[in-house]
């Protein structure tokens, strides 16, 4: 691709008023289509609102305090769900973070050039993989392995604590956490390795002239520098795995109680929705599963902007 | 002025040696980069394990039967081809309806628009790609299923162009910025409308840049699965041509195969695995190793 | 350009042949002050005939042999061998782009920060050859500090924090000793009476002066024997300048200053010995000569100098 001209500098827009009539439904209809797509986000918010009205009036508070989803006795509530979205997610993070976070170091800190190009290319395809593929990757070989391998380990040392008590099925809330850990990896380690090189070269030299170790560069002046990137980056890799669908579907069991343990099968918001709403009666039982994508929305979209805002600041700070 | 007596009168060559401190420290930073290192390795693993297992079980699923043949409406056996379909049709029109907006949003935002509202829409598109998919499958049901009554590939389609259309305006928005200013006042300055400079100036400088977002959107939308679910639906019926009926595609052909309890099937689940991670990957590695290329020169 | 100083007499132009360059002559003894001969070296230089066989014994606190710094496969400086005087502040000048920096860089070993650069030569402190691999750069910056073009205090710690840095990598430190360091590195930068109520204060709130002197207390902290700066007041307004320069004078009582600086003037207010480089055909800096801040400015000994520091080129 070629592209002649200065990157950085600022284009100069058409903003006078322009004469011709087809200019006129030129500019008109690329604003629409502006519009259009800015508003999807309000509309989808809105018709989740509306439709999971039914829901919020009939169980009010009790709909996420309940434990209960009976649709014999017409009885929806969420809190199994809720426990189980953040659950999983809270897995992945505590496996997915530290190990996202020591990735993005490596490439962008301790890695030489021609080995950090071509592992950041790779983690970037793991990004690209669907969902589904994970899925069935984690039905037919993580889960079974976990099963046979880790999940007896840990119930055999840590069984004592109730939440490493057995028995496990190798599918279930550990799996679940153990893929969505794979799946947020990638968000992650490239938006945390972003972070990181924006970081100026003038805080590294500060502290490699007072006699610190590479680690304690890093350490003492880039990862306070670039604090609120990295929990932006890790923040963006929760909202992922509280919205992951398919592979989680495939992998949690489908439990429908509030999961004690870490090998119980459970359930989340988004694997509800997927294996519940096409066979739930109109009515107030779809009513119920959107609001639990309402919550869902809710959730995933003010994480979203907490971690732009932090991911921009330092991308600013970096710019002084 | 405080007096300037050095507070260490030692000389150079003791201070060179490490200390046991210093030593310590030398320790520590050897670990942490070890341990960077093996977390970047413990990254790859993953990939490599879907990649090696999707190749090995899929490699025996992927044959001339999975591609050509129809799936049995009952037992095993059959092909994907409903699939392979669906997804053939059902992505060229999310993708006839996605880039249009798409583009015309990014020339608005680079063209036209204010700086806070061009912030606004920016971000707007960060958070849509950001939304659980399995809403907008929610979303478009209750829009394009209920009313009918029938859930139909017209919905899937436009399920995923909704997933298409912001990946497309991130990408052509960016690019867009590159294109200098001077290209279009030396069109706009031989009495060209406004947008045909756009349309044959600006964007044409930006085709391959805009290509490359649509490449990628394209990608994402052969492996999304969860909006389908609720729109498309699936089928085991090959369908060809009608939008108002069921649609069967790829991902929900894996998704729907992997949960049978015949071997025969999951055994197709596979290779429709390997087919669809082939797809993908060679979109998402042909468009990136442009762009890497540079990057790495 | 004009200077305030005497305007040097024209140098004689020794003709090419006349002068074969100098081997390097490094004298320095295993064991207290070294006496070593200052020398005019480069390959290219004619040596006008002065320079000869004169010799000037000074305490040298680093003595830099054969040193050419490569990035990949470009030689970004040639060969170059100096002596920087123990307690003095020597000034570095020289057009941009002649790897004045870049020698700054190598003299603590900072080159190394980027991959692909390489250095051939000696670097001697007090007689140690710092280049030696069994010298561990982490060490050697303790000894050898420096201070940058651009206040670089840290932005997430407070004045305090940013002067404790460099004891706090060394382990724990007591409270009170570590605010001992602090003070009376604060008060050596001469920063003290200005921030003692708002230690507490982000480092970045202070003016870009007050910055550069905290970044100076910053590397005093840790206790250096030399001191390098890298135009160390080149993004700082006039008065700020004064003050920074005003602090060298008083710092070289106590350590061995090496500033690099593109403002002529400044070399001449602020230091005693001030070495010339200049690029050569392949873009590869080198030394054109060393010598008193005095006789550079006025009696330079070479024809390029002289054109340098009286504002000619081309």
């Amino acid at each position: 691709m070629t592209i002649p001209g200065a990157p950085g500098l600022p284009t100069r827009r058409f903003t006078g008023r322009s004469g011709s009539s087809a200019d006129r439904l030129f500019r008109t209809s690329t604003g629409i289509a502006a519009v259009t797509m800015a508003g999807l986000i309000l509309a989808i918010g809105l018709m989740l609102l509306v439709n999971s009205g039914e829901a919020f009036r009939q169980f009010g508070v009790g709909f996420v305090t309940g434990t209960t989803w009976d649709p014999v006795a017409g009885i929806y509530d969420a809190l199994p769900y809720i426990v189980g979205t953040l659950l999983s997610s809270a897995i992945a993070l505590a496996i997915a973070a530290p190990i996202g976070l020591l990735t993005a170091i490596f490439l962008a800190e301790l890695a030489p050039r021609r080995v950090a190009l071509p592992l950041t290319f790779l983690i970037e395809l793991l990004a690209a993989i669907p969902s589904v593929v994970f899925g069935l990757w984690g039905v037919f070989v993580l889960s079974p392995f976990l099963g046979a391998t880790l999940e007896p380990f840990l119930i055999r040392t840590l069984g004592w604590i109730p939440i490493f008590a057995g028995p496990s099925y190798g599918i279930g809330l550990f799996s679940a956490g153990i893929i969505l850990a794979i799946m947020i990896l990638p968000t992650i380690v490239a938006i945390a390795r972003e972070v990181i090189s924006s970081v100026p070269d003038s805080q590294r030299e500060a502290m490699a002239a007072l006699g610190a170790t590479r680690w304690e560069i890093v350490r003492r002046a880039v990862l306070p520098f670039a604090r609120s990137g990295i929990v932006g980056a890790i923040i963006l890799g929760l909202g992922r795995a509280l919205g992951e669908t398919m592979a989680v579907t495939m992998v949690i069991g489908n439990g429908q109680n509030i999961p004690t343990r870490l090998f119980d099968q459970a359930q989340t918001i988004a694997s509800k929705i997927a294996t519940t709403f096409n066979e739930a009666s109109i009515g107030l039982q779809t009513s119920s599963l959107i609001a639990l994508g309402l919550m869902l929305l809710v959730i995933t979209i003010s994480l979203n902007v907490v971690a732009r805002l932090l991911v921009r600041r330092v991308a600013t700070e970096g710019g002084r | 002025m405080a007096t300037l007596t050095p507070v260490m009168d030692r000389p150079v060559a003791a201070r060179l040696v490490r200390s046991p401190a210093d030593r310590r420290r030398a320790t520590v930073d050897r670990s942490m980069r070890g341990l960077a290192l093996a977390a970047a390795i413990a990254c790859v693993i993953p990939l490599g394990a879907v990649v090696l297992f999707v190749t090995l079980k899929g490699a025996a699923g992927l044959n001339l039967d999975l591609l050509t043949k129809a799936p049995r409406a009952l037992g095993t056996g059959g092909g994907a081809a409903s699939a392979i379909l669906g997804s053939l049709q059902m992505i060229p029109l999310a993708t006839v309806v996605a880039v249009p907006v798409g583009v015309l949003a990014a020339v608005y935002v680079n063209e036209f628009s204010g700086r806070r509202s061009a912030t606004a829409i920016r971000f707007a598109a960060d958070v849509l790609v950001g939304i659980p998919s399995i809403l907008v499958g929610i979303f478009v049901f209750t829009f394009l299923v209920l009313p009918f009554k029938q859930f139909n590939a017209f919905a899937g389609s436009m399920a995923l162009a909704l997933l298409m259309v912001p990946v497309i305006m991130r990408t052509t928005e960016e690019i867009l910025r590159l294109v200098p200013s001077t290209l279009r006042e030396a069109s706009l300055a031989l009495g060209v409308p406004m947008w045909r400079t756009v349309l044959s100036v600006v964007l044409r400088t930006g085709l391959t840049g805009i290509l490359t977002g649509v490449m990628l959107a394209v990608a994402r939308a052969f492996g999304e699965t969860a909006p389908l679910l609720f729109t498309a639906l699936g089928s085991r019926l090959v369908n060809v041509g009608d939008f108002a009926k069921p649609m069967d595609a790829l991902p929900i052909f894996i998704y729907v195969n992997a949960r049978q309890p015949f071997p025969a099937l999951n055994q197709q689940a596979w290779g429709a695995a390997l087919l669809l991670l082939i797809v993908v990957l060679a979109i998402n590695i042909l468009v990136r190793a442009r762009s890497w290329g540079r990057r790495a020169a | 350009m004009t200077l305030q100083i005497d305007a040097p007499p024209p140098p004689e132009a020794a003709p090419p042949e006349a002068v074969p360059p100098e081997a390097p002559e490094s004298g320095a003894s295993e064991s207290g002050p070294a006496l070593v001969t200052t020398y005019l070296r480069g390959p290219d230089v004619q040596l006008a005939p002065a320079a000869r066989g004169e010799r000037r014994e000074v305490d040298a606190a680093v003595v830099v042999s054969g040193l050419n710094v490569y990035y990949g496969s470009f030689r970004a400086i040639r060969d170059i061998g100096l002596s920087i005087r123990r307690h003095a502040v020597t000034a570095i000048i020289g057009p941009s782009g002649c790897g004045k920096s870049t020698f700054l860089r190598t003299l603590n070993r900072m080159h190394e920060l980027t991959p692909t650069a390489r250095v051939e030569g000696s670097v001697l402190l007090d007689g140690i050859d710092i280049m030696a691999p069994d010298v561990d750069p982490v060490q050697l910056r303790r000894v050898v500090g420096m201070v940058f073009q651009r206040p670089n205090p840290f932005p997430t710690m407070s004045i305090h924090d940013n002067v404790a840095a460099g004891l706090r990598l060394t382990g724990r430190v007591a409270k009170a000793e570590l605010d001992a360091v602090v003070e009376r590195s604060l008060r050596r930068a001469a920063l003290w009476d200005e921030v003692k109520d708002k230690l507490r204060a982000n480092g970045t709130s202070l003016s870009g002066g007050q910055q550069q002197r905290l970044c100076i207390a910053r590397a005093l902290a840790v206790d250096p024997e030399v001191i390098l700066m890298d135009e160390p007041a080149s993004a700082l307004d006039p008065v700020a300048t004064l003050r920074i320069e005003q602090l060298m004078a008083e710092l070289r009582a106590s350590y061995t200053i090496v500033i690099v600086t593109h403002n002529m003037q400044q070399a001449a207010r602020v230091s005693d010995e001030t070495a010339f480089f200049t690029m050569g055909e392949d873009r590869a800096g080198y030394l054109v000569e060393q010598g008193p801040t005095s006789q550079i400015f006025t009696n330079p000994k070479h024809q390029l100098t002289e054109d340098y520091v009286s504002g000619r080129f081309g």
